[in-house]
């Protein structure tokens, strides 16, 4: 028992009391000046590559919603492009966000202490950045809040049969929920950080935030009996969400889409790019702010095998797709089939296969799950499959329907590249910004994770 | 206002050994103060179950309903519209919001039900006055006991308080 031991932690051996966890976490938060000098240089370096980035998105935004959606590369019969395959990428990276800390609080995973914190902070950037996309791809952005039902002159109600009226109710009621979900975690956090910082400024400010938090018993069994209960509704929320997102394509009868298996291969996907974001957000974390004891190298071998579980779904969900297309004897169904695998997008469709399936195969080896440039090369190359597995699904689909006549080619803009590659900017540089003025690890959790440990 | 003597201890298990000892003495304990959540603290204090789970069943229930309601009401009496001979009332269809929005009124209301119960936010308090009661945030694990009369039965209570492992005890307004 005794030798077994340090092979149950989860922490680091050297991590024994409250004290070193909070200075860990909270110094590089609270103790700028004094914690590691000079170690923000990198910070800074980071954020004036982000910032720029970021700037693209908006410009994108700004000249998409000023000239319509003619700048994008979408076509009469490739009617949605980049915005669709953007958002459902970054709605996917959101869920996983929520499910690491929802579904592992249920099932008392400790080892969710670690990474938590962080990984809701991913889901409420990625699921902001998510929404708007569904707005931008509209041809009249202008008037997207008629998805809304409200009181109109004109007497007209939204049209609840659709996907789109699916959606705006599922992305608000998410990222609502998301936001409870991460205040709530961080109201202990916020107090603690109340009572240790030095300035007047900071501590009032991390003290109205805290909401007068005092830690007392009454408030803790409060505290608890609601993040549980918010714990076990977000799961069911994630799988609904993800499960609408799929539907827009499955209620469609476009060959390639209009598939049973799209909502849970949806769910899953998202899972497994989420997890991939949360494995490379976790490597800079624990690198740039010194929490390696804190998130060990038993985080990231939990997590590689979850990815490449996933990766083992995602290869059985594509199998699943091209039997069904040739068992259905549809026309359309086996020539949408050929298409994608010999079409004029078949080296991204490998490309997609490469990072999806195959790659992840890897880290089935110890030696893999055990090495970071491994582990992060699995990782980009899981997000860049996602994307193409985004972007295939519709090009290939819209692209090569029912109607041969219309079969086209899509072109993207240079506007397509910026939006779609400013949203990662402006992603990096909230995480940037959040790192700094918040602990990016959860600090109660990990205390009650170090007393249990040490009592083990 | 109750004046309670205020006791720090370095182990939340050293915490409940109090509880207890406090309790055979016949000195109520008050409240408790901990860095993290402690299972079975609340009940070995004597406080009462919470009930949130059921006040956001009862909320995210009447969000859904009345969701359910307002599109039942759009789609069949205010502005019936025949959609490729679907029925007006396409159920189906029209649950996919309510769930989202159910979902989303059960934590809000539970988040309201939160604030009010655990009496937040209430950003002054005499406990903040007291410097120590800071470390309760970080890595003390406070018990705060009804302060005795002054005389010999106070003598008495601190000493109590230091022989079950307290680190300091001091006399703070509740």
């Amino acid at each position: 028992m005794t030798l077994a031991a340090p092979q149950r932690r989860w922490i680091d051996a050297s991590i024994d009391t409250c004290e070193q966890v909070n200075a860990l976490i909270a110094e590089p938060v609270i103790g700028r000046a004094s914690w590691r000098p000079g170690r923000w240089r990198n910070w800074w370096i980071a954020f004036l590559c982000a910032a720029p980035l970021a700037l693209a998105f908006f410009v994108g935004l700004y000249w998409e919603l000023s000239q319509g959606v003619g700048v994008f590369g979408n076509n009469t019969t490739i009617v949605w492009g980049f915005p669709i395959a953007n958002y459902v990428w970054w709605i996917g990276i959101g869920n996983a966000g929520t499910l690491i800390s929802a579904l592992l609080l249920l099932t008392r995973q400790p080892w969710r202490a670690s990474i938590n914190r962080f990984a809701e902070a991913m889901t409420l950037f990625s699921v902001s950045i998510a929404g708007i996309f569904p707005i931008i791809h509209l041809g009249r952005p202008m008037f997207f809040y008629w998805l809304a039902p409200y009181p109109n002159v004109m007497g007209l109600w939204p049209q609840w049969r659709s996907a789109l009226v699916w959606d705006f109710w599922a992305i608000l009621s998410y990222l609502l929920f998301s936001v409870v979900f991460w205040y709530v975690g961080l109201i202990p956090d916020l107090a603690t950080l109340r009572d240790r910082a030095h300035q007047p400024l900071v501590r009032k400010l991390y003290g109205a935030f805290a909401l007068g938090f005092r830690g007392s018993a009454w408030q803790w069994s409060l505290h608890q009996g609601f993040y549980k209960t918010m714990a076990g509704l977000a799961v069911p929320l994630v799988c609904s969400v993800h499960s609408i997102v799929g539907l827009d394509f499955a209620a469609s009868l476009m060959p390639g889409w209009q598939e049973s298996l799209f909502p849970p291969y949806f769910v899953v996907g998202a899972m497994f790019s989420g997890f991939a974001m949360v494995i490379i957000l976790g490597a800079l974390i624990r690198h740039a702010l010194n929490l390696k004891s804190l998130v060990t190298d038993r985080h990231f071998d939990a997590m590689a095998k979850i990815t490449v579980a996933a990766a083992c779904i995602m290869g059985f969900s594509y199998a699943t797709e091209w039997f069904m297309s040739w068992y259905s004897g549809e026309r359309a169904e086996r020539s949408y089939l050929a298409y994608a695998l010999t079409g004029h997008y078949w080296p991204l469709y490998a490309l997609m296969m490469l990072g999806n399936v195959f790659l992840p195969q890897i880290l089935w080896f110890k030696r893999a799950r055990a090495s970071m440039p491994a582990l992060i090369t699995v990782a980009v190359g899981v997000l860049m499959g996602m994307w193409f597995e985004r972007i295939l699904i519709i090009w290939n689909t819209l692209g090569h329907g029912y109607l041969p006549t219309l079969w086209r080619v899509f072109w993207p803009t240079v506007w397509d590249y910026a939006v779609m590659a400013g949203s990662v900017g402006f992603f990096i540089t909230m995480f940037l910004v959040f790192v700094r003025i918040l602990p990016s690890i959860s600090m109660f959790e990990v205390r009650e994770l170090a007393m249990q440990e040490r009592e083990a | 206002m109750t004046r309670a003597l205020l006791a720090a201890f370095t182990a939340p298990d050293r915490l409940l050994k109090a509880v207890e000892i406090e309790r055979e003495a016949g000195v109520p304990a008050l409240e408790a103060f901990t860095p993290y959540p402690i299972e079975g603290l609340s009940q070995a204090l004597g406080q009462p179950a919470t009930n949130i789970p059921w006040y956001m069943l009862a909320g995210g229930l009447a969000v859904a309903g009345g969701m359910y309601l307002m599109e039942w009401y759009s789609a069949v009496l205010a502005y019936p519209f025949n959609q490729g001979g679907r029925p007006h009332n396409s159920w189906p269809a029209f649950m996919l919001a309510p769930v989202e929005v159910g979902v989303l009124a059960a934590a809000l209301t539970g988040f309201v039900v939160f604030l009010l119960k655990a009496g937040l936010p209430r950003l002054s308090h005499p406990l903040f006055e007291h410097l120590p009661f800071e470390r309760a945030s970080q890595d003390q694990f406070l018990l705060a006991v009804r302060a005795p009369s002054p005389g010999d039965a106070a003598v008495v209570a601190r000493q109590r308080l230091f022989d079950a492992g307290a680190v300091w005890v001091e006399e703070v307004e509740l």
